[in-house]
């Protein structure tokens, strides 16, 4: 291969094979899981986010504690596009397994900095090689040998920003946050960030052309993962109960709701306003969320498709006597154990249908770090309000990686805690039936316990019950329960968030999509106008049960295409329940299941094949 | 005979024993869940507890039926197969103040809920379980429990293979703070001991054989009314003072174990197994052990802790039921968001 032209030695975009790119590629950080390189990512991610340019962090992680391959992308984008790219134009190499196949994986032209006894050149030579000695620079700035391994990561923060033309000042100050009450931590963590810088500078010319430049487009917006934006949506809804079993990758929407919780939901005197319990298993933490519902409380627990599997049971009791509770489901790889730090939206139809008999379930679908703090606090005012287990449906690139967001917006609507009645109700009606309809909405009247009320106190249970919460084997009195049941999920269909008309223009083609296929979507949809000339419109579902915007989009289009990332197509599957006969046969599917987040390129070599482009 | 003007006789804090009662039993006539859904109606009666302070809680069986038998005027669930530590956890933590009475099966508790219950016992939440313990599953017709003891024999004439579970051995040994067993035919025994276990704070397992007329009372079986009236060996006398009582106790330490309930009760263990230390959590284990090895029932308050912390205690919650706190409490201020969405920046 030839490769003379791409080591031009010039700086300034001289480049004549390759010109200049700005602020619009892929960096790949590929190292050993347990290596700490973490916090060398993150302040990364965040001088380029400082310079101003859109960004999103990818962590590809083993499941794994320590030892296996990892690699974070970063990919900055003047465009704002933050779905994954198929392609890295920078790798950084340090893990010795992968560098083989880290290395042929890239682009022609693209930036190799590495470990130089990795010796990528002898794989290809058609990149820009910049090797460099890690272990010798890291022991220069840190005597200490243990912390070698920790600090080595700076050194290619160093590496990095020099040849991109990062901002140092930037990662000092970043650093600093990062380390905030530890300077000894931050001097050692920088003088190797300084030490990797100063290498580069002293030893490459630079040969590449990817650039970070300053931009415009960040400013004011935050960084944050979705599982910390559920749980900080969850505390500022007011939850009081949280009961939780850890699992991969939704564990930290538990860790994240009990910080929050610690800092802002105690009391002068010291005590809890809340109480977090982690369980012996998920059926447990189900059981509780049910249980504190059922008292009153506002309850919440977070898990992954394993533990919705175990959830199964106790979610019918909630569907059927009717007990709120908040289900975050941080969906990752199925089916079983699958593989559980790879992505997926894989239990959008277990969850919707949960439990035997006939259950169905309202399930909110998060589409942004900001929705998953706007849907993590207004599931807690419908779980209450229609007095039903709801689920926040996100997965894990959107829960474990770190996304850009306008701030998230103050809930000013007071907490919605539903149709309780009080002790002066009871009193003045002088008494109640629990399961009945008397608002036409199908949404009955509950006591809390401890009401101080002689009539106060009904039975629940998930046997056969009439409207009275009496036990009853009776076929009306059964119906009658179901019926409203059925009634109260068209009133969810009207309370559930909305879907948005992302582009309803006067295509043909429509595409529908939820959650983190999205981002793909978006930047498909731009490639599909630039290189086909086709206009497809856009709507994006944001919860079940689906409202009727989505049924009328249907409508207006010849095909629609339902773009999700499982293998079965379980949101057109739902879709095809819901709609008219003569309608379903306008859906069809583009699918993405590898257990990576989708591309925007896959979505558009799809479309073209399918479309006959 | 009761004239019609006659006031009828009420509690310390004005019930008559009517608002304690419940619907009519559905299960079979003789079941020995009958007779402990009486005493419940008694005990919490003489304990003079507010109905409406009860949360009445079960699984799924033959004894999870039974909170429709008493308390009408407690808030009830009947929850799923194994599952009621669980929903009684949560149903705690939203309001503390509630007195919580669970009543389970020796399947519920010991075969389908052992993992529930085991984890319910570490935690020690204040919370009465009672398990009506018959050793045989009912409405599925008569299979052997995890509870049934090693050679009974069915009505089929099938012998269980398997050592019985101890439910009380591992309710001691796991944390619960006051374990005792009774038989649902001993009403004395049964009434103090459901009134203590209302005055303390803390776990409190009782385990109450409560025969199965219908599948598990004939001879060979180890659950039968006969078998317990031959074989019940009470290792303590139990006497309760409530504090409300104004009885001034007499504490005499040679035969009697004295202990004072959370709530200023008194609870009297006069001691019929020769120095049995009701405290002494190794020793209630061996002696439990040793009578299952030597095919004897043992019955009374094996063991009691007043002073160990429950999981209220531990998660260090406000007074008030959380469930009830204003939103002033719950949502933290705007400057709060504010103050966290600059931090991302």
């Amino acid at each position: 291969m030839a490769t003379g032209n791409l080591a031009l030695g010039q700086e300034q975009g001289q480049l004549s094979a390759h010109p200049r790119v700005t602020n619009d590629f892929s960096i790949n950080v590929a190292t050993v899981n347990g290596s700490g390189s973490q916090s060398a990512n993150s302040v990364l991610l965040k001088s380029i986010f400082g310079m101003g340019v859109p960004v999103s962090g990818k962590n590809l992680f083993p499941s794994n504690i320590a030892g296996l391959p990892t690699w974070y992308i970063i990919r900055a984008s003047k465009d704002g596009y933050v779905a994954r790219k198929r392609e890295s134009e920078v790798l950084v190499a340090l893990n010795p397994d992968t560098a083989r196949e880290d290395a042929l994986a890239m682009p022609v032209g693209g930036v190799a900095i590495y470990e130089e006894k990795l010796d990528l050149k002898q794989y290809r030579d058609d990149l820009v090689f910049y090797p460099v000695p890690f272990d010798k620079i890291t022991a220069a700035v840190c005597p200490e040998a243990k912390l070698r391994k920790l600090v080595k990561n700076m050194v290619y923060v160093g590496v990095a920003a020099q040849i991109l033309r990062i901002d140092l000042g930037l990662v000092e100050s970043g650093l600093r946050k990062q380390f905030a009450k530890k300077q000894k931590v931050f001097e050692l963590n920088f003088g190797a960030v300084k030490a990797g810088f100063d290498y580069a500078e002293a030893t490459f010319t630079k040969q590449d052309p990817y650039f970070i430049e300053r931009m415009d487009e960040t400013k004011g917006k935050i960084i944050i993962d979705g599982n910390a934006a559920c749980g900080m949506g969850a505390v500022f809804a007011g939850v009081t109960v949280v009961a939780w079993y850890p699992i991969t990758p939704s564990t930290s929407v538990v860790e994240a709701t009990t910080d929050l919780l610690k800092k802002f939901r105690v009391t002068p005197e010291g005590k809890a306003t809340f109480a977090v319990v982690q369980a012996e298993d998920e059926l447990a933490a189900i059981g509780m969320v049910l249980g504190a519902g059922w008292a009153g409380a506002r309850s919440m627990t977070a898990t992954s498709g394993p533990g919705i599997s175990l959830m199964a049971e106790f979610t019918g009791l909630g569907y059927y006597a009717e007990l709120p509770g908040v289900i975050f489901d941080v969906q990752r790889t199925g089916p079983a154990t699958g593989m559980p730090t790879r992505t997926q939206q894989s239990d959008l139809l277990s969850v919707a249908f949960l439990s035997h008999g006939d259950t169905k379930h309202p399930v909110l679908l998060p589409g942004s770090v900001a929705e998953c703090f706007e849907f993590g606090c207004v599931a807690f005012d419908l779980a209450e309000r229609l007095q039903t287990p709801v689920f926040v449906l996100s997965d894990l690139d959107l829960g474990m990686n770190n996304w850009m967001s306008d701030p998230f917006v103050y809930p000013e609507k007071p907490e919605d805690r539903g149709k309780v009645l009080t002790k002066e109700d009871l009193d003045r009606l002088g008494g109640f039936a629990r399961y009945r309809d008397v608002d036409g909405d199908a949404i009955g009247w509950r006591t809390l316990p401890g009401t101080d009320h002689p009539k106060a106190a009904y039975f629940t249970r998930g046997s056969g019950h009439n409207d009275a919460a009496g036990y009853t084997e009776k076929p009306d009195e059964y119906q009658e329960v179901m019926e409203r049941l059925t009634r109260k999920f068209e009133s969810a269909r009207k309370l559930v968030p909305g879907p948005i008309a992302v582009k309803d223009g006067t295509s043909k083609i429509g595409f529908i999509a939820y959650g983190t296929t999205d981002f793909a979507l978006r930047e498909s949809m731009d490639q599909i106008k630039k290189e086909y000339g086709t206009d497809v419109d856009y709507m994006r579902v944001r919860a079940y049960p689906f409202a009727h915007e989505i049924h009328d989009f249907v409508a207006s289009h010849e095909r629609v295409y339902v773009v999700e990332q499982n293998r079965d197509g379980q949101l057109a599957s739902l879709l095809k329940l819901d709609l008219a006969g003569d309608q379903v046969v306008k859906l069809r599917s583009i699918l993405h299941y590898s257990g990576l987040p989708v591309d925007a390129r896959t979505l558009t070599e799809e479309f073209a094949t399918k479309e006959g482009l | 005979m009761a004239t019609a003007n006659a006031t009828p006789k009420v509690n310390h804090i004005g019930l008559p024993i009517l608002e304690y009662r419940g619907g009519k039993s559905t299960l079979c006539a003789g079941c020995g869940h009958n007779a402990i859904s009486e005493r419940i109606v008694d005990a919490m009666y003489e304990m003079g507890v507010q109905p409406e302070r009860v949360m009445k809680m079960s699984g799924i069986g033959c004894s999870s039926k039974s909170p429709a038998y008493f308390l009408n005027r407690a808030h009830a669930f009947n929850s799923v197969h194994g599952r009621m530590p669980s929903v009684t956890t949560g149903a705690v933590l939203a309001n503390r103040t509630m007195t919580a009475l669970g009543v389970s099966g020796d399947g519920d508790s010991a075969s389908i809920g052992i993992g529930q219950f085991v984890h319910l016992m570490r935690r020690n939440l204040p919370m009465i379980y009672i398990i009506e313990d018959n050793g045989v599953y009912g409405l599925t017709k008569g299979q052997f429990s995890a509870t049934a003891d090693l050679g009974s024999k069915l009505k089929t004439g099938v012998i269980n293979e398997l050592p019985g579970i101890d439910t009380c051995a591992l309710a001691i040994q796991l944390g619960a703070t006051f374990v005792g067993r009774s038989f649902s035919g001993d009403k004395k025994q049964l009434l103090s001991m459901l009134k203590a276990a209302i005055a303390h704070r803390g776990t409190v397992m009782l385990d109450v054989i409560s025969p199965c007329v219908t599948f598990n009372d004939h001879e060979g079986s180890t659950k039968s009314y006969k078998f317990l009236q031959e074989n019940d060996e009470p290792i303590n006398e139990i006497g309760f003072v409530a504090s409300f009582d104004d009885i001034e106790v007499d504490y005499d330490s040679g035969q009697v174990y004295d202990v004072e309930m959370h709530d200023g009760s008194n609870l009297r263990l006069r001691k019929l197994l020769e120095d049995y230390d009701p405290t002494d959590k190794a020793n209630a284990v061996r002696t439990l052990m040793e009578a299952q090895e030597k095919e004897e029932i043992l019955t009374g308050v094996f063991y009691i802790d007043t002073q160990k912390e429950t999981f209220i205690d531990q998660l260090n919650m406000v007074d008030e039921p959380l469930a009830t706190l204003p939103q002033s409490l719950t949502r933290p201020p705007k400057s709060a968001l504010d103050s966290l969405m600059a931090n991302l920046q």
